[in-house]
């Protein structure tokens, strides 16, 4: 269950970023291999909200696919966890460029505070 | 009490990296609030959208960076291993600090006891147990702190044995220079399979007590085929530390 400490830096920033505003959304892109499992995450948001400014706030998950980026062929690429070949010359040894991701991306606070 | 990590100071993000992704995003879903909320908002309530762009991995980032520093610092080459509880770890540990004493040390995170820490230290070199408790992984910051009891003088090798999960702590850098993932031959070929993400990060795969492969049942090609499937990049050695074989081929991949 470490997505319970991290959902907890995502929310030490949200509550940063909306200085005093009450938060209505969090966007948080999660890559598939950054380790994280995405319901735990949704659990942890649920369980460290209540009495924050981020009570009640909707919380949206952007999940990416692993990025990888070609040595022989200079392709980049994206592809499922588990199959890593390139699609065009089909080596296996591509580079990892993304995928291991855990960001907040964006909040949205009322446009009134 | 720690005036060179920050974590005396839980709330300063002054220094933190921002990290920005641009790459496509191939499925986007919405895990919307399940729960009744005592200040509903109106749907049309006019909303402003603030960029933020922080990493939840940017304050391990950067302990990790101090550490590789430090490692730099003291010319050590630093390993971090990774396995699902009992494939081996602490036997490898027991042998190879014996093997590179004493230019070898140790730092062992286990959830409860200090057993781990009281076995390696029997290999005569330095051993120091991390306790995690309720954590399920060792983070970049629990290492500093460990590294602070470290006698460095001679040193070359600083190995640091994980809590034995193959989910939580791939997602940690600990500032190591290679990571290594262990496979026990009694643990099921699959395993690489059912936990690609661990195997994904690995610079090796040591598949560890071949001397009971026969007794098991393992299916040698399987593995190594599904290893390579999700770690294309990983060197694959296979060894056991109760005969001795393979270690070799080990020390040798430590010296290079
Ligand atoms: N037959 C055989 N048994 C081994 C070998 N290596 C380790 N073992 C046994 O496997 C068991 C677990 O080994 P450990 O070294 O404690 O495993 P670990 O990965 O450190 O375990 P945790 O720290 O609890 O995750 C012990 O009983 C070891 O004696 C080997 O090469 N062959
Ligand atoms: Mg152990
Ligand atoms: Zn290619």
């Amino acid at each position: 269950m470490h997505e319970l400490s991290l959902m907890n830096n995502l929310l030490t920033d949200a509550i940063a970023a909306a200085n005093g505003a009450p938060l209505r959304a969090l966007k948080v892109r999660v890559g598939p291999l950054s380790g994280v499992v995405i319901e735990s995450l949704q659990f942890a948001f649920d369980a460290l909200t209540p009495g924050t400014p981020a009570e009640g706030a909707r919380l949206d998950i952007e999940e990416t696919a692993p990025l990888f980026h070609c040595p022989h062929c200079q392709t980049s690429y994206t592809t499922p966890v588990g199959n890593y070949q390139c699609p065009a010359c089909l080596a296996t040894d591509g580079e990892l460029r993304g995928g291991c991701e855990l960001d907040l991306i964006s909040i949205e606070v009322p446009d009134h505070v | 009490m720690c005036d060179h990590c920050g974590c005396g100071h839980p709330h300063d993000h002054s220094h933190e990296h921002n990290h920005n992704h641009d790459h496509s995003h191939e499925h986007s879903h919405n895990h919307g609030d399940g729960h009744d909320h005592a200040h509903a908002h109106a749907p049309s309530e006019p909303m402003r959208t603030i960029d933020v762009r922080k990493s939840a991995m940017a304050q391990n980032q950067r302990h990790a960076d101090q550490n590789r520093g430090w490692f730099r610092a003291k010319g050590l080459t630093a390993f971090n291993l990774l396995s699902s509880p009992g494939a081996g770890k602490t036997a490898l540990l027991e042998a190879t600090l014996k093997h590179l004493l004493p230019h070898a040390a140790a730092i062992v995170g286990d959830l409860q006891t200090e057993n781990d820490a009281i076995r390696l230290r029997a290999s005569g070199a330095q051993a120091v147990q991390i306790t995690t408790g309720a954590t399920c992984h060792l983070d970049a910051h629990m290492v500093l702190h460990a590294l602070e009891k470290i006698t460095t003088d001679g040193l070359k090798f600083l190995f640091i044995e994980n809590v034995g999960n193959l989910v939580c702590p791939a997602s940690y850098d600990l500032g190591e220079h290679r990571r290594v993932v262990l496979l026990s031959v009694t643990e099921g070929e699959d395993k690489p399979l059912k936990y690609p993400v661990i195997f994904h990060h690995a610079d090796l795969v040591l598949i560890t007590k071949c001397d009971l492969a026969e007794a098991v049942g393992f299916q040698r090609e399987d593995a190594l085929k599904n290893i390579r499937q999700v770690a294309p990049r990983a060197k694959i050695l296979e060894l056991s530390v109760k005969t001795g074989a393979g270690m070799d081929a080990w020390f040798a991949w430590l010296a290079g």
